[in-house]
């Protein structure tokens, strides 16, 4: 009996929501959106795509029973657009038809007219209009007028780019009537909670008439965390108004259009540094570009205050940030949160000050690398000294200096090849920085045959936090993983789930399932004295499927003991509940300790450049990173090398393009470019930082999922310096993604982009 | 059309449109959900299928995107689905990509299978960089690729193989069946297929109705919601394949050849030197393995990198329709953005090659976003005779720069006679930069292709200098 995910997934016998067979009689939808950024609906006809064959239905905002809302943290956003849209690819109407191709070509049939207004794609220009999102963000210490007495300073303009989350599985929604008055979604979500919350909005049902499940999702990456209620919203709809079930799939062209990407950003920054290289002032104005609606933008601008200064010490520091709204599809989570685009602007400062004071930059990056006890300009105070020690071990371990000179020879060897080498430290805290988040719930059940069945909040996505939560259990309860089985994640069994996001599902979820194995094996413990007739409770212990009394087996197994607790009425279940203790923040005064604890590492990046193509090839990602005492190293590997190469994708050849009037240029695989296995660094090397603090994460396991993103902005940097080993007099640019083209253009085509003001 | 296939292990005989594809006939006819939908557009790799064909005697497996395969073309071929390769346990492959955990959200797993699977069906001899480059066309967004290279790099350092190679067919498949890659009804597939009742097979004549698909490979990108309600005609067919060398010295090269099957032709290496490397930079394996030659100059895209390739080689089309056969220079064939000279009821039946000659050199050039699948920013061939220093004849031809792949032809003229020198190719460069007029797209924006441009024209001379050198050497 091997429950594990990825044996399922290679004989394709895994499960996804699109796989279900679906109840007869069921429906299919497609949603008509928006054809413009920004218009007045003046007029829609309907009638001749309900005219068609195989059509069943046409739905609009008017069929909304309950409120036509899903703004999840700000409600700003109707689920299908009314008189006016602010987006193409917005919901506007819904086609309910007997197949799923009927419903897409029925979508051609239907009228728009409206008229146009004014567009905005551009956050730095939504931002003089006046147009942001919530309050401007400053977090701020020191004494901002630490500037004037800075050796140096420089400044500039740092832009990146959005990205795709392309996860494999487009949305997907199945919502099936259940009786009078209910309704059950099966969807590809990050959080059930927000579509169920979602669904009893629109059709001003209680949440306890919504049941939302989640099997499992091909791919989320953030997508699927606030994004994935829309359509569960819409299918949901169309079952409440026809009483059939309805499946909702979006075709991969729709997905690419109507979904919201990683934000982009454009940001002004200053940075001051005294004659050793310390850096003792930074300043930044972060825009953000949030897109149409709120969604989660707010957070994500938050999270990119929080890493501001990456993994540095600065004294003086003033960063603001603004949401500013767009005509494009709202931006939302994105693995790393808002931490890539602001660790991109500090070690753009660090890379531009090194280059105008020609001394390379890992210098002020170890000169700057934060110790235990300082503290982040939020006031939090590192706990650790785990930057330093990645940062240090990294360089040591992987011949940092040997790679520069044999850079330096091949370089001098090779007219048009040039290698270039970057460091890269990564500093990222774990907790939703909203703190109340930060909670979780496991329902563990023993059956009467030994086999165990765990209930979570946590969605898999591929992270294989399932996995670690079955070795969570097995560990505590004495017993093979091979025996548990981790179930869906619904509503009805855990409630009020916080979504599968910021790293913590591990976290959360696997320190829920703890407590709750703990009770259940300290009812077995109690129970076994009286069973056996001997002793007390701590002269019991179940190791490896076996009761040991005083250390030693009594000829007592798991199957045993559990169907003799059963026969004696001792509850085989047990629900718990985990909130990370120690955490708060202060939104006046902006300061506080959001996070249980940062995760640390340092990459060295190498890259081989073709200056005369503008072409070039990830040599090598070699890393130092803290993970704690992993519970499954390879599933920790899949995480790093998967985190480093998307994020390599972002900062390279991933490139979303709009045009000016907000329409997405790259709607399609053929035009949006993501990493091949061809792609990919020829080699990653990754080591686990060895001295670790056992009573972060669970288990002393640290989270994985969003920090090794970040490695990847080395590439950027890496590249900057096969440049200017080819141009040595380059004024670079800091603006991702550096696709071929921008390569290309920056080495022959090269406009000034950064001034010197110090 | 009435479909008579073997899917995994199973004889079927359906009637269904013939111009279905084969993705949805697989999830949606059979309910089998191990394959998977990504994109619909051959660019992620999740549907990934084998076709069994035979090819000259033996039954040979190619990995194809089932959501550009009409099931016109699984016709009495075996079709293996992720299902069709389980066996009692994992398989071996399957095994390593769970101990190396090469599977994350596992979307895309079923399709890697697959594609593993189908290169020990089809390699000559295992190569760890060849089976690597054979995985092009499967995408995975998780990014787990290095374990995906670990589950690889071990599965080939563990075959055995014997050495006198993997001989016929039968051999090959009963190793692959004891070294459990492969479940045991494979063994049986060639006598079952043979089995298989054949259909009358259409009239020629409804070649030329308008659902005319070769590969598709495109057509279904651009098209797939007309054709997969509506029945097709096939150009794969065995008529308009094959690459001969005619006695006048050029060569014939099939309609519906595929890429493929110009990279594995020794022929083919002997006209255009390196074909198999450039080939490389043509799409990916399962697109290689139905895009047809003709199907790509016909599609008319202007950065087809075939259309490219045959420009600089001097091709011309063998042009065919119920009254007879013209040839003309593929040179004069292109018109105008999607238009070319092909009138109704015409089709191109072959490609011809002007002959050989060890005196040409060749180069080809390729820059886009990503360098395997994708399509170019600009792609440029070469094709150019050097006698003494003087150029004696030369074909310089460029894609992405006009509506139309581009033969430059006042390059071509300013260069020929002239002696090779440093100046010569800047003035060449300011010469074909007078000849192109590039627009800003989701592939480059006008100043970056011109760009491209003279960088590539330079890198052709380097490369050509380089080749002049050695051949200096040898002499």
């Amino acid at each position: 009996m091997n429950n594990k995910d990825t044996g399922l997934h290679v004989q394709g016998q895994s499960v996804f929501t699109g796989d279900l067979n679906l109840p007869e009689h069921s429906l299919f939808a497609a949603v008509f959106t928006a054809p413009y950024a920004h218009g007045k609906i003046t007029q829609i006809d309907y009638r001749d795509a309900e005219k068609m064959d195989g059509v069943v239905r046409v739905l609009t905002a008017r069929d909304i029973p309950g409120i036509n809302q899903i703004g999840n943290v700000v409600a700003d956003e109707p689920l299908l657009a009314e008189e006016e849209f602010t987006y193409i690819g917005q919901p506007i109407a819904l086609v309910l038809a007997e197949s799923h191709k009927i419903a897409q070509k029925a979508l051609a049939q239907i009228q728009i007219s409206y008229e146009k207004l004014p567009v905005i794609t551009d956050p730095r220009e939504a931002y003089q209009k006046g147009n942001i999102i919530g309050e401007e963000r400053v977090f701020s210490c020191g004494d901002i007028l630490a500037q004037n007495e800075c050796a140096f300073l420089f400044e500039g303009r740092v832009d990146s780019g959005a990205q795709e989350h392309l996860y494999l599985e487009t949305q997907v929604a199945i919502a099936i009537p259940v009786e009078k008055g209910k309704i059950k979604i099966v969807c590809s979500s990050q959080s059930p909670t927000a579509v169920q919350h979602a669904v009893a909005v629109v059709l001003g049902l209680s949440e306890n008439c919504v049941e939302s499940e989640v099997l499992r999702l091909g791919g989320g990456f953030g997508g699927k965390e606030s994004q994935a209620s829309t359509w569960a919203a819409l299918a949901a709809l169309g079952a409440f108004r026809t009483n059939r079930a309805v499946k909702l799939t979006l075709p991969r062209k729709t997905d690419l259009i109507v979904t919201g990407k990683r934000h982009p950003y454009s940001s002004d920054f200053r940075i001051g540094l005294d004659k050793n290289l310390k850096i003792i002032y930074f300043e930044v104005m972060y825009y953000q570009n949030a897109g149409a609606y709120t969604d989660l933008s707010g957070s994500v601008l938050e999270r990119t205050l929080f890493h501001a200064t990456n993994s540095y010490f600065i004294p003086n520091v003033k960063v603001k940030a603004v949401s500013c709204r767009t005509n494009l599809a709202p931006n939302t989570a994105f693995r790393g949160f808002g931490g890539p685009q602001a660790m991109f602007v500090i070690e753009s400062a660090i890379y531009e000050a090194a280059r105008q004071l020609q001394a390379p930059a890992y210098r002020i990056q170890q000169a700057n690398i934060i110790a235990a006890g300082q503290r982040f300009p939020y006031g939090m105070k590192m706990q650790e000294n785990n930057a330093k020690a990645c940062f240090d071990e990294t360089l040591r371990k992987y011949d940092f200096e040997k790679k520069l000179q044999e850079a330096k020879g091949f370089n001098a060897q090779n007219k048009f090849l040039k290698k270039g080498i970057s460091v890269m430290p990564v500093c990222f805290g774990i907790s939703f920085t909203t703190t109340f988040l930060n909670q979780a719930s496991s329902l563990v059940h023993i059956y009467t045959d030994g086999s165990i069945g765990i209930s979570t909040g946590a969605v898999e996505m591929g992270q294989g936090v399932n996995e670690k939560i079955r070795k969570i259990a097995a560990l505590t309860l004495g017993v093979s993983v091979d025996r548990i089985r981790t179930e869906t994640t619904n509503t009805t069994r855990i409630a009020n789930i916080s979504p599968t996001a910021a790293s913590t599902g591990t976290d959360l979820n696997g320190n829920a399932t703890l407590l709750a194995c703990q009770e259940i094996k300290n009812r077995l413990l109690c129970f076994l004295p009286t069973f056996t007739g001997q002793g007390s409770e701590s002269d019991y212990a179940i190791v490896e499927e076996q009761v040991l009394y005083q250390k030693q087996a009594i000829g007592l197994d798991w199957n045993q003991l559990v169907i003799n607790a059963y026969l004696s009425r001792i509850s085989l279940s047990s629900h718990a509940f985990y909130a990370t203790p120690g955490i708060s923040f202060d939104l006046k005064s902006e300061k506080g300790s959001p996070f249980a604890y940062h995760v640390c590492g340092t990459a060295i990046i190498q890259v081989t450049a073709d200056c005369q193509k503008g072409t070039y090839v990830i040599d090598s990602v070699e890393v130092i990173h803290d993970t704690g005492a992993s519970i499954d190293p390879t599933i920790d590997m899949g995480q790093m090398e998967g985190g480093i190469v998307q994020g390599i994708g972002w900062i390279t050849m991933e490139e979303v393009l709009h045009s000016k009037d907000g329409r997405l240029i790259t709607n399609t695989l053929s035009t949006y470019k993501i990493p091949d296995i061809l792609f990919s660094p020829k080699k990653i090397s990754v080591h686990f930082l060895e001295a670790f603090d056992p009573s972060k994460g669970v288990l002393g396991a640290k989270a994985t999922g969003e920090p090794p993103l970040m490695y990847g902005i080395g590439v950027y940097f890496a590249l900057l310096n096969a440049a200017r080993a080819f141009r040595p007099e380059l004024i670079v640019p800091y603006s991702a993604p550096m696709t071929h083209e921008k390569f290309l253009m920056m080495l022959y085509d090269n406009p000034s982009c950064v001034s010197n003001v110090g | 059309m009435k479909i008579h296939t073997i899917v995994n292990s199973t004889p079927l005989s359906l009637i269904l449109p013939s111009g279905m594809t084969t993705l949805d006939f697989i999830r949606d006819t059979l309910g089998l959900k191990g394959t998977k939908e990504g994109c619909r557009e051959g660019d992620c790799g999740t549907c990934m299928v084998l076709v069994g064909n035979p090819e000259n005697g033996q039954l040979r497996y190619r990995i194809m995107n089932s959501c550009l395969l009409p099931v016109a073309d699984i016709d009495q071929s075996h079709l293996v689905t992720i299902e069709g390769l389980n066996m009692e346990g994992l398989s071996a492959i399957q095994r390593l990509f769970v101990s190396e955990g090469a599977a994350q959200c596992g979307f895309c797993t079923p399709g890697f299978i697959v594609s593993v699977t189908g290169y020990l069906l089809s390699c000559q001899k295992p190569h760890y960089s060849e089976a690597l480059a054979f995985l092009s066309g499967n995408i995975c967004r998780c990014t787990g690729y290095k374990a995906i290279e670990r589950a690889l790099e071990k599965m080939l350092n563990q075959l055995d193989i014997p050495e006198s190679g993997w001989g016929q067919f039968n051999q090959r498949i009963g190793w692959l069946i004891q070294n459990q890659i492969l479940p045991e009804y494979f063994l049986h597939i060639p006598t079952r297929l043979a089995e298989l009742p054949t259909v009358q097979k259409t009239q020629k004549a409804e070649y030329y109705s308008l659902y005319s698909v070769a590969g598709g490979t495109d057509l279904y990108v651009q098209r797939g919601e007309d054709l997969e309600e509506k029945e097709i005609d096939r150009v794969t067919g065995n008529d308009m394949k094959g690459i001969t060398e005619l006695d006048d010295g050029r060569c014939s090269i099939g309609a519906a050849t595929t890429i493929s099957e110009l990279t594995e032709s020794e022929v083919i290496g002997r006209f255009i030197p390196h074909f198999a490397d450039y080939a490389g930079l043509i799409a990916c394996t399962s697109i290689r393995n139905r895009a047809t030659i003709a199907g790509n100059i016909v599609n008319a895209s202007p950065i087809g990198d075939m259309s490219i390739i045959l420009l600089a080689m001097n091709a011309s089309l063998l042009i065919e329709d119920n009254e007879g056969q013209r040839e003309t220079g593929l040179l004069h064939f292109f018109k105008g953005y999607k238009q070319f000279d092909l009138s109704d009821g015409e089709r191109i039946k072959a490609i011809i090659l002007p002959s050989g000659n060890c005196d040409w050199f060749f180069n080809f050039e390729k820059v886009s976003k990503r360098t395997h699948l994708d399509i170019a920013s600009v792609n440029s061939a070469i094709h150019i005779k050097v006698v003494g220093n003087f150029i004696v004849e030369v074909f310089v031809s460029v894609g992405g720069v006009a509506p139309i792949p581009l033969m430059l032809h006042a390059t071509n003229r300013y260069l020929k006679g002239r002696e090779l020198t440093p100046e010569l190719v800047d003035g060449a460069i300011s010469t074909a930069l007078s000849e192109i007029s590039p627009i800003s797209d989701a592939r480059g924006s006008t100043e970056y292709k011109r760009l491209l441009l003279k960088q590539l024209i330079r890198v052709h001379f380097e490369r050509l200098s380089e080749f002049l050198t050695q051949k200096i050497a040898i002499r």
